[in-house]
């Protein structure tokens, strides 16, 4: 059954962000052949480029709101354009990435609309039918869902980042160019909330969500200090640094790392726990990682019972060795 | 005087194991708590009543087994619980925002505070719905609030409210300052406070509050509602196991030339 998707193109500082190319990719799939997809660019200064990389990726459609109030992100006035869109396009579903403005949005839009909404989704199936299985986690985790939605309503379904395959250049196939690009008509609205200052505290890092590589300390990094070597073996492998809870309530490092039950849930290609004993609490952020890596003193760390590569040893002789290794074999 | 709603939801303790079945989740062992994230919410809620006074009512949607979240919310300082009756409600968020709203709507509450998600589904999604259909603004994911007029909170603000809240919110990992005018929602991230654990004063003051349950009927949506259900569950399986993994011996040298050697060849998650 062709359907018509639409999909919130997510930008961070200025750039289109990875999780919306995955949400293109599922919006493509969800179509169907003779489907349509259409994009949605909300923002103050938006370039050609932008639409250009949505429309090589499989956007039929891609609608811009480019107004001064959108030139940071503001719930209101992000609703307002997402509306905008809805309004236009009249689709099907809405994919968002599950991200901080996505988890925000998405309720909204779905009571806006009487549509369903599916948070989360890591994975999208065939149902055997003219419908589609949303894959999520429950339970931190320690269950998986399928869920269906009813026909006849518009679906809001938010992806979360580093799961479903992005869509790549060249997967517009025939289509590639022949999408057009449309002004939304777009009237920033009345903002009750009124942002008066950001603190960076992520340090520029890359998003840890998104990350396709992230090194993790635990209390066994002793200091703030200590995550030193860490942000070190980051670095070589373009990753970014995590926490466990007990690093972060030791004060090693800022709560913003935390990853974790409570915190954030990632899932990166490669997860390197150093130091780190592996509560159910922290488990709950990255055991679904593809590849997890441990390095820890204590041969009996219930980490070692999830990660494909277990090093017994000290944190502070390995991980720079390690970062040697990586930098050398790089540059062979 | 300030009204507060808080909107809280009995969970699993996620912390415990969980025994998941095809049938369902085996919940004859499992322990059930308020959902961390709504604890933060609650605790905030009391201590703006405490410091400027009001009235704090919990809510939630749940089976009879809610209640004892509610008495816990009563016991550290809520004033009266309202649990509206699950029974007949499908597990769906559109249809428990429609029916919470009506619960809430007569309230008229000043502040509505809830967790940023729940532990158990977490999605995140039902107070921003009721929200949206109360048509107050929210700021999510809080870790710091403050309640006051526009020259009690040092702000200057266009909407002319008589009060204010004004959030820090976490905001995937910076941290956001905002002025947002009540009534509104703002949802609590972990970091707002310590919640309290109720002492044994509060627990027996508790069962002299007020504990009223609505049923699905006595809303106006009517019980017909629940057969607009916009999702279901269509399976639920546990995660697949993850098979044991290789410890890798030798010299800290050799460990790590093994290990980028695997990573590379076996994993295949470097280039």
């Amino acid at each position: 059954m062709p359907r018509t998707i639409l999909v919130y193109a997510e930008r961070r500082d200025g750039q289109l962000r990875r999780v919306a190319f995955e949400a293109l990719g599922a919006a493509r799939r969800l179509a169907g052949e003779d489907g349509a997809v259409h994009a949605v660019l909300a923002g103050s200064g938006i370039v050609a480029d932008d639409a250009a990389a949505l429309q090589a990726r499989g956007a039929d459609v891609v609608h811009i709101a480019d107004d001064p109030s959108l030139g940071s992100y503001a719930p209101e006035a992000y609703f307002a354009a997402l509306r905008a869109a809805m309004d236009a396009v009249r689709p099907d579903a809405l994919l968002l990435g599950h991200t901080a403005a996505g988890r925000e949005l998405a309720p909204r839009v779905a009571a806006a609309y009487g549509a369903g909404h599916v948070a989360d989704v890591i994975a999208i199936e065939p149902d055997g039918g003219d419908g589609a299985l949303f894959v999520r986690p429950l339970y931190a985790g320690k269950a998986f869902e399928r869920r269906s939605l009813a026909a006849g309503h518009p679906w809001v379904i938010t992806v979360r980042p580093n799961n479903l395959p992005p869509a790549e250049p060249g997967d517009a196939g025939g289509r590639s160019g022949s999408g057009s690009v449309q002004a939304l008509v777009y009237a920033p609205p009345p903002l009750l909330t009124a942002v008066r200052g950001v603190l960076r505290r992520a340090g520029g890092q890359l998003d840890l969500a998104e990350a396709d590589v992230v090194v993790s300390g635990g209390r066994g990094v002793r200091s703030a200090a200590g995550f030193e070597p860490l942000q070190a073996l980051a670095a070589a492998l373009g990753g970014a640094v995590g926490a466990s809870r007990a690093a972060c309530d030791a004060g090693y490092c800022d709560y913003a790392l935390q990853i974790g039950q409570t915190g954030k849930v990632v899932t990166p290609q490669l997860y390197i726990a150093c130091g780190i004993s592996g509560a159910i609490q922290h488990l709950a952020g990255m055991s679904q990682s593809r590849t997890i890596v441990a390095i820890n003193k204590d041969p009996d760390a219930p980490i070692f019972g999830i990660a494909d590569y277990g090093i017994v040893g000290d944190l502070f002789e390995v991980v720079p060795l390690l970062t040697d290794e990586i930098l050398r074999s790089r540059d062979n | 005087m300030m009204k507060i709603v808080v909107l809280l939801k009995q969970t699993f303790d996620t912390e415990e194991k969980i025994i998941v079945t095809p049938e369902g989740v085996d919940e004859r062992e499992a322990k059930f708590v308020i959902n961390p994230y709504d604890e933060y919410a609650l605790e905030e809620a009391i201590r703006l009543k405490e410091k400027s006074g009001g009235e704090v009512i919990a809510v939630t949607c749940g089976s009879e087994r809610a209640q004892e979240a509610l008495r816990t919310a009563l016991a550290v300082g809520a004033d009266e619980a309202v649990r509206l009756d699950a029974g007949e409600l499908p597990d769906d968020s559109y249809v428990i925002a429609l029916a919470l709203t009506e619960v809430i709507r007569p309230l008229a509450p000043d502040l509505l505070l809830a967790g940023l998600f729940a532990v158990d589904t977490g999605a995140g999604s039902v107070a921003l719905q009721v929200a949206e259909r109360l048509g107050l603004p929210h700021a999510s994911a809080a870790v710091k609030l403050g309640v006051g007029s526009a020259s009690e909170l040092g702000i200057e603000h266009p909407a002319a409210a008589q009060r204010y809240a004004l959030v820090e919110r976490d905001a995937e990992g910076d941290t956001e300052t905002v002025a947002i005018p009540l009534p509104a929602l703002i949802t609590a991230q972990q970091g707002l406070n310590e919640p309290r654990y109720p002492s044994l004063p509060g627990i027996m003051k508790a069962k002299k509050k007020p504990l009223r349950t609505i049923m699905l009927g006595e809303l106006s949506l009517g019980a017909g509602v629940a057969g607009e259900a916009r999702t279901s569950q269509a399976g639920l399986y546990p995660p697949p196991p993850r098979a044991a993994g290789k410890r890798i011996a030798g010299t800290p040298g050799e460990q790590a030339a093994e290990l980028v050697k695997l990573l590379r060849s076996e994993a295949k998650v470097l280039p």
